[in-house]
């Protein structure tokens, strides 16, 4: 799947752009330890990973474009996710995204660090200890006073948005990429 | 070795549905993820400490062979002995037998957690031998018949309520022995004093063993470890051969890092190094007036060789502050007795197949959300979760995949190399999903599948594929 992956990433020279840490982590760091011993593949998958980012990554630190002009409304808080946070360290990008945000304000939500206890198939091997870990960070969005959720990570979000859903919470969850398109004259 | 006959999957259950332990482990837990944070903050240099601390560990691994002839030697000239255990019998067959030929009754121990994998409680008690532990939470942990949750605070698992109804139970307590925690404690001591008056062996563990002097570092907060290694004429240290480091200067470095990483402390109450028995020949300046005649020391490998040499051979670098397991989302969910291993958390997941073999302990890689807090927070910096997955990959190897994974993860492979398959699939996977739905939220998914509703909603997929839309909003703008 690795290979056929950098395939279809090598028709093109161009930088690649992922709106999700966990997905950018495994092409940037993930593939080309996968496929080291590869004659054919070492090179390609090194090529792939060097021209990988993260969207807020490739925002920030490749563009130098922190005020994409964007307006909302409401009260964010911004969930870090563990492979975009601890795989690529991105922790500054999306804050700084976010604070170029007009008529919003923002929350700090508490542990913001810990994982959500989604951990891809971890959420459906292991259930009930992934459902525990998920139900302390409901705990602490609800406790932020927060009325949206923002994050780098579509799979975290998913996770975190599911549980809100199922606790008949009204958070929202949105991805940052949906944040920083919007104008705030929307609806 | 085992410390439960309950499945995994029970065990968790069990963990996750009592209370107390939830409220004990969470102010633990929290406390030591706060404080280890501070601590290391007080230290100008505490990453290029971190740095250097991995070298002196990797170093010291792999010439592990070098560094475990020099300690050997240098134990021997300081005076003491030295046993090499290849497995657990042989360890506690050495203990016991030095126990039984110097006629001891009661020994008295300090905290080991190599002692805890190798059962060697039993085995003495077995031999005749009392074994009283006299650190604060394994005296709990003994009194309550249970096994250490932690591997620097056994007894975080229980409340101090649950400890004064223990004593109240087992000790007979009376209620001014119950008011709070320092009269607990003071209860314990006059019950250890005792103890440590009558006993004939002393046994410790090892925080690290210094392979230049022959010396033994241990580090306690309660002073028990002092008494143990002290009082009886008998000084057995029983430790794995992988805690050694080449020099004093290198035991400074760790030191440094060790109670930061474990407690949030700058250095434990009492740092002991202990370099030979009593000396009571030579020079009279030289000669010492109290401590234990015979120093034993028992190397014990059990394992470690194999993971020595394997692709695990960096959990080796562990120093045991335990701070992976504070950080850790699961550990901080189901408590250490969930993993049914004497070593629980992240580095226990992979500690533990490493020495006994994935088969039996499949699961542990599995507890894991792989989110690397482990690694972010390991003194040396060891990547846990790159062993996980590879364990997981051995646990496949070795049949412990159930079916449905092992096909759901065939097909998907399947499809993600056939496109047209692929978008067919989605299409399929969208329909059945939003025929499923209602209000664009899934409230039970079939199969295996029904352990994320169990949880949490899912939720319908777009009514457009990303590829979908792409391809419509990339031809209007191009005018396609």
């Amino acid at each position: 799947m690795a290979r056929h992956t950098i395939n279809l990433l090598s028709q093109s020279k161009a930088p690649i752009v992922i709106p999700s840490g966990s997905c950018a982590d495994m092409i940037i760091h993930h593939y080309p330890k996968l496929l080291a011993a590869d004659i054919t593949y070492a090179a390609k998958a090194k090529d792939v990973a060097g021209r990988t980012y993260e969207l807020t990554q490739f925002l920030v630190n490749v563009l130098g474009v922190t005020n994409l002009g964007a307006g909302s409304r409401g009260c964010l808080t911004y969930h870090a996710s563990c492979h975009g946070l601890r795989g690529l360290g991105i922790k500054e990008q999306p804050q700084q995204l976010l604070n170029h945000i007009d008529g919003i304000e923002q929350k700090e939500l508490p542990e913001t660090e810990a994982c959500c206890g989604f951990g891809g198939l971890f959420a459906v091997k292991m259930g009930n200890i992934s459902g525990a870990i998920l139900q302390r960070k409901l705990d602490n969005i609800q406790a932020s006073g927060a009325d949206t959720v923002v994050g780098i990570d579509v799979s975290c979000l998913m996770n975190i948005g599911g549980g809100l859903r199922r606790r008949g919470s009204r958070v929202q969850v949105r991805h940052i990429a949906e944040v920083l398109r919007s104008t705030g004259t929307e609806k | 070795m085992t410390t439960s006959d309950a499945t995994f999957y029970e065990r968790t259950q069990e963990a996750l549905k009592n209370a107390q332990l939830h409220t004990a482990l969470d102010s633990a837990t929290t406390r030591f993820v706060e404080g280890r944070a501070k601590a290391l903050a007080t230290l100008p240099e505490a990453e290029a400490l971190r740095d250097h601390a991995r070298r002196i560990r990797a170093h010291t691994i792999a010439h592990l062979d070098q560094y475990l002839a020099q300690f050997a030697d240098a134990v021997e000239q300081q005076g003491g002995h030295v046993h090499w255990a290849a497995t657990t019998g042989e360890a506690t067959r050495c203990v016991a037998e030095l126990a039984q030929a110097r006629g001891v009754k009661l020994a008295v121990k300090s905290k080991s957690m190599v002692s805890e994998e190798l059962a060697l409680n039993q085995a003495l008690e077995h031999a005749g031998v009392r074994v009283a532990e006299t650190d604060l939470g394994e005296f709990i942990i003994q009194l309550a018949g249970e096994k250490p949750s932690h591997i620097i605070t056994p007894v975080i698992h229980k409340t101090q309520k649950e400890v004064a109804e223990l004593f109240r139970q087992k000790l007979n307590a009376a209620k001014t022995d119950l008011a709070g925690v320092p009269a607990m404690t003071a209860l314990a001591r006059r019950i250890l004093r005792a103890d440590f008056l009558r006993a004939d062996m002393g046994i410790s563990g090892a925080n690290f063993g210094v392979a230049e002097t022959g010396s033994i570092c241990l580090v306690t907060n309660e002073g028990n470890g002092r008494l143990t290694t002290t009082l009886p004429r008998i000084h057995v240290v029983v430790m794995g051969i992988e805690r050694l480091v080449p020099t004093i200067e290198d035991l400074g470095v760790m030191l440094q890092l060790l109670a930061r990483s474990a407690t949030g402390q700058k250095l434990s109450v009492y740092t002991n190094i202990i370099s030979g028995p009593r000396r009571i020949s030579g020079q009279s300046a030289q000669k010492e007036p109290d401590g234990p005649t015979e120093l034993h020391v028992v190397l014990v490998d059990n394992g470690r060789t194999k993971i020595l040499g394997s692709e695990l051979a960096e959990i080796l670098y562990c120093i045991r502050c335990g701070a992976c397991l504070n950080a850790c989302p699961v550990y901080r969910q189901i408590g250490g007795h969930a993993y049914g291993s004497v070593y629980p958390g992240p580095v226990g997941a992979v500690v533990t197949p490493g020495l006994y073999g994935i088969a039996p302990w499949s699961e542990l890689p599995q507890a894991s959300s792989l989110c690397g807090a482990c690694r972010e927070v390991c003194p040396v910096r060891i990547d846990i979760p790159r062993m996980l997955l590879k364990l997981r990959h051995e646990g496949i190897r070795a049949g412990k995949a159930p079916l449905w994974l092992k096909l759901g993860i065939k097909l998907y492979r399947f499809a993600v190399l056939r496109p047209a398959l692929f978008h067919l699939g989605g299409r399929l996977g969208s329909w059945a999903a939003g025929w499923a739905a209602k209000n664009g939220w899934i409230k039970k998914l079939p199969g295996p599948l029904s352990a994320w509703t169990d949880y949490r909603d899912f939720p319908a997929p777009a009514s457009k594929s990303f590829s979908q839309r792409w391809r419509e909003e990339r031809g209007a703008s191009s005018g396609k």
